[in-house]
C-alpha cells in the first residue's frame, strides 16, 4: 500500500480521516496547490453522517459514509434513492437578451430550439473542437440561462465564460454572466427510483409534470429551489439547487424518509461508469472531440447545417469522414477491473488499439466495466479485446452504453 | 491498534528489531534478511509481534514463516475489497517486490512484500470473499505466507 496507490483513492489527492491519521502519515496530505480546500455548505451534516473526507477538485467532499460500503450505497441507490453533495460544482447565472445567441457561440446547442425550462447536456468546444468542459444549460426564459458545470474545471469555464461574454458584448449585445459561489449555493442530487416519490410530499412543484431535463422554481419544505430532472447514476432523479444557508434544511427534511440516505463521490463514480456517462478529465478532455468521444449527438441538428460552433470546420468533416479513435464501453464480467490508462489491445495481432480512461467494479452488474478509447475498426459492441491489467492480458469485450439501462423518466 | 508515534520505530532500529525478532524466532545469529528490507521502515506495536511497513503492509514472523497483511488503516481507506491478487505458489520475491494487488470499487492498490523469500501459502479464502480482509486484517484476512530468505551479514 504505497502513499501513491493510496492517493489515487477516486481521482483523490489525499485521504483525510483525521482520527486515523498517525503523524508519520502526514505524508499522505500534501497539498497540490496552495490553496485550501473549500468546504460546501453540507460539510457538517457531513461529518454528523460519519462522511469520509477526501479533497476532490479543490473541495473536501465525503468518498463515503462510516454506515455503507461503495458497493452497498450503489445498490442503495439502484434500489431506493441517495442524496450526493455536488455543491462542488460551478453554477453559474447568464442573463442579458443576447444571452442565447452568446451562448450558442461557445456550445454546439440549440438554445432556440428549446423550451423555456428545458435542460441539456453540451459542451465547451476550443477552436478545434476539444471538449473544454462538459456542461448542463438550462434555457429559463429567453433571457436567462442556468448553467452547472464541473468543479475541477472551474477556473478554466470561468475564464472561457467570461472572456467570450465581454467579446460579445463588446460588440454592443446584451450578456451578463455571474458565478455563485460555493458559500451562496448548495446543490443536491437525490438519485434512484423512490426519489420523486419521496420528494413530492416536500415541494409544491408537480413531480408528473417535470420530466427528464427540465427544471423550474418551486418550494422544497418551504424554501425556493431550483429542482432539475436530471442526474449522473442513470436513474430518476433531480438536481436541487438551494441557497447555502437553507442547504442542511433541506438535506435533513429528506434524510428523514429512511427511503433515502446519503452517498458518497464513490457511489456516484460507479454509478455514472454503468450508466456510460463520462467523467471530464477521464473520458473527456481537450485533446477529444465530441465525435471521437461518441457523443455526436450533441451537435443539434440545427446548429450542424449553421456550423458556427468552435471547431466546427473538425467537427463538421469528422462527422462526415469519420474519425481514427472513438469512446466505447468495455465490459469484464470477472477479473480485475480495468482501471484508467490500462492498454487495450487486439487478441489478434496484439498490438495496442487503445487505452482505458476510467474503469471500476461494476456492483450492479457484478464483474467491472470501463470505457476507453479504441481505434475505429475494433469500436463495434460484440469485439474481443484484451485489457493489460498490472502486467496480464485479461479478456474483455466492447459493450453497449449505458451498461444498465436508464431509468429517466421520460413521458411517453 | 495499530501505530502510534510513540511505537514508530526509526528506519534503523526498525530493521534491527526484526533482524533481532527473526533471530530469537529462528535461533540462527548474526543474521539479517537480504538488504532490500532494510531499506524499508518497519514499524510495531509493543503488544503485538506485528511489524509494519510504510506502505501499510504488515508481517508477522513464526518459524521463520512470515505471514503478511494489510493493516487496519488501508483497508479502511482502500473501502469495501472486491478482488484480490496473490503472488503464485513457490515464486521468489524480494522485499519491496509488487507482489499483488487488492481492489475495491473507488480504487486499486498493489501490495508489496514487506520480506523477502519465497511464497508458502496463499490464503484462498480472502480470493473468494475478498471482504475478509475488511472484517479481519490482521486474522482470516492475511493475504500470504513467505519462507524468509535468511542471509548471514556483519552486524
Amino acid at each position: 500500500m504505497s502513499s501513491i496507490s493510496l492517493n489515487r483513492l477516486l481521482l483523490a489527492s489525499k485521504v483525510i480521516n483525521r482520527k486515523q491519521i498517525a503523524p508519520a502519515l502526514l505524508n499522505f496530505r500534501l497539498y497540490s496547490s496552495n490553496e485550501k480546500p473549500k468546504k460546501t455548505a453540507l460539510y457538517s451534516l457531513h461529518e454528523k453522517y460519519g462522511g469520509k473526507f477526501v479533497e476532490f477538485a479543490g473541495f473536501f467532499l465525503p468518498v463515503q459514509y462510516s454506515d455503507m460500503s461503495v458497493s452497498s450505497s450503489h445498490l442503495f441507490t439502484r434500489n431506493s434513492a441517495s442524496i450526493f453533495d455536488v455543491s462542488h460544482m460551478l453554477q453559474t447565472n447568464v442573463r442579458g437578451k443576447d444571452c442565447i445567441p452568446w451562448f450558442e457561440t461557445i456550445c454546439p446547442v440549440d438554445l432556440k430550439g428549446m423550451e423555456n425550462g428545458s435542460s441539456s447536456l453540451t459542451v465547451f468546444l476550443t477552436d478545434n473542437g476539444g471538449i473544454i468542459d462538459d456542461l448542463i444549460v438550462t434555457k429559463v426564459n429567453e433571457e436567462t440561462l442556468y448553467v452547472v458545470s464541473n468543479a475541477g474545471r472551474m477556473i478554466v469555464d470561468k475564464k472561457h465564460m467570461l472572456e467570450t461574454a465581454e467579446i460579445y458584448k463588446n460588440k454592443g449585445n446584451d450578456v451578463r454572466v455571474d458565478f455563485w459561489d460555493v458559500s451562496q449555493r448548495a446543490l443536491i442530487a437525490l438519485q434512484g427510483p423512490k426519489a420523486a416519490a419521496a420528494l413530492q410530499p416536500l415541494t409544491d412543484i408537480v413531480l408528473n409534470d417535470l420530466v427528464f431535463m427540465t427544471s423550474r422554481m418551486g418550494k422544497v419544505v418551504g424554501v425556493e429551489c431550483r429542482v432539475t430532472r436530471c442526474g449522473y447514476t442513470g436513474e430518476d432523479g433531480v438536481e436541487i439547487s438551494i441557497p447555502a444557508d437553507k442547504a442542511n434544511e433541506v438535506t435533513e427534511a429528506l434524510l428523514q424518509n429512511t427511503d433515502i440516505k446519503l452517498a458518497g463521490l464513490g457511489a456516484r463514480d460507479s454509478l455514472r461508469l454503468e450508466a456510460g456517462l463520462c467523467l471530464y478529465g477521464n473520458d473527456i478532455d481537450e485533446s477529444v472531440t465530441p465525435v471521437e468521444a461518441n457523443l455526436t449527438w450533441l451537435i443539434a441538428k440545427r446548429r450542424r447545417v449553421e456550423a458556427t460552433f468552435p471547431g466546427a470546420s473538425v467537427i463538421m468533416r469528422q462527422i462526415k469522414e469519420g474519425v481514427g479513435k472513438r469512446r466505447v464501453g468495455i465490459r469484464l464480467e470477472s477479473g480485475p477491473p480495468a482501471r484508467k490508462d490500462a492498454i487495450l489491445k487486439d487478441p489478434k495481432t496484439s498490438e495496442v488499439i487503445g487505452r482505458v480512461s476510467s474503469g471500476c467494479p461494476a456492483p450492479s452488474l457484478g464483474g467491472s466495466v470501463a470505457m476507453g478509447y479504441v481505434s475505429e475498426p475494433l469500436k463495434k459492441a460484440g469485439t474481443d479485446l484484451l485489457v493489460n491489467i498490472r502486467g496480464k492480458d485479461v479478456a474483455c469485450v466492447v459493450s453497449k452504453m449505458p451498461f444498465i439501462p436508464s431509468k429517466y423518466y421520460i413521458k411517453k | 491498534m495499530y501505530h502510534t508515534v510513540d511505537a514508530c520505530l526509526n528506519l534503523y532500529s526498525g530493521t534491527m528489531v526484526l533482524c533481532r525478532m527473526i533471530r530469537v524466532a529462528s535461533k540462527v545469529t548474526r543474521t539479517t534478511i537480504r538488504s532490500q528490507c532494510c531499506s524499508r521502515a518497519m514499524y510495531s506495536t509493543e503488544h503485538t509481534n506485528r511489524f509494519y511497513t510504510k506502505k501499510h503492509e504488515w508481517v508477522s514472523v513464526k518459524d521463520n514463516i512470515g505471514t503478511v497483511g494489510i493493516s487496519n488503516f488501508a483497508q479502511d481507506a482502500l473501502g469495501e475489497v472486491v478482488y484480490v491478487q496473490l503472488p503464485e505458489m513457490g515464486k521468489s520475491i524480494d522485499a519491496g517486490d509488487e507482489c499483488g494487488a487488492l481492489e475495491s470499487v473507488k480504487a486499486a492498490s498493489e501490495v508489496y512484500t514487506p520480506v523477502s523469500g519465497t511464497i508458502t501459502e496463499r490464503n484462498d479464502k480472502v480470493e473468494s470473499t475478498p471482504s475478509l480482509i475488511n472484517k479481519s486484517c490482521y486474522g482470516e484476512g492475511w493475504l500470504f505466507r513467505v519462507k524468509l530468505t535468511i542471509l548471514l551479514c556483519d552486524m
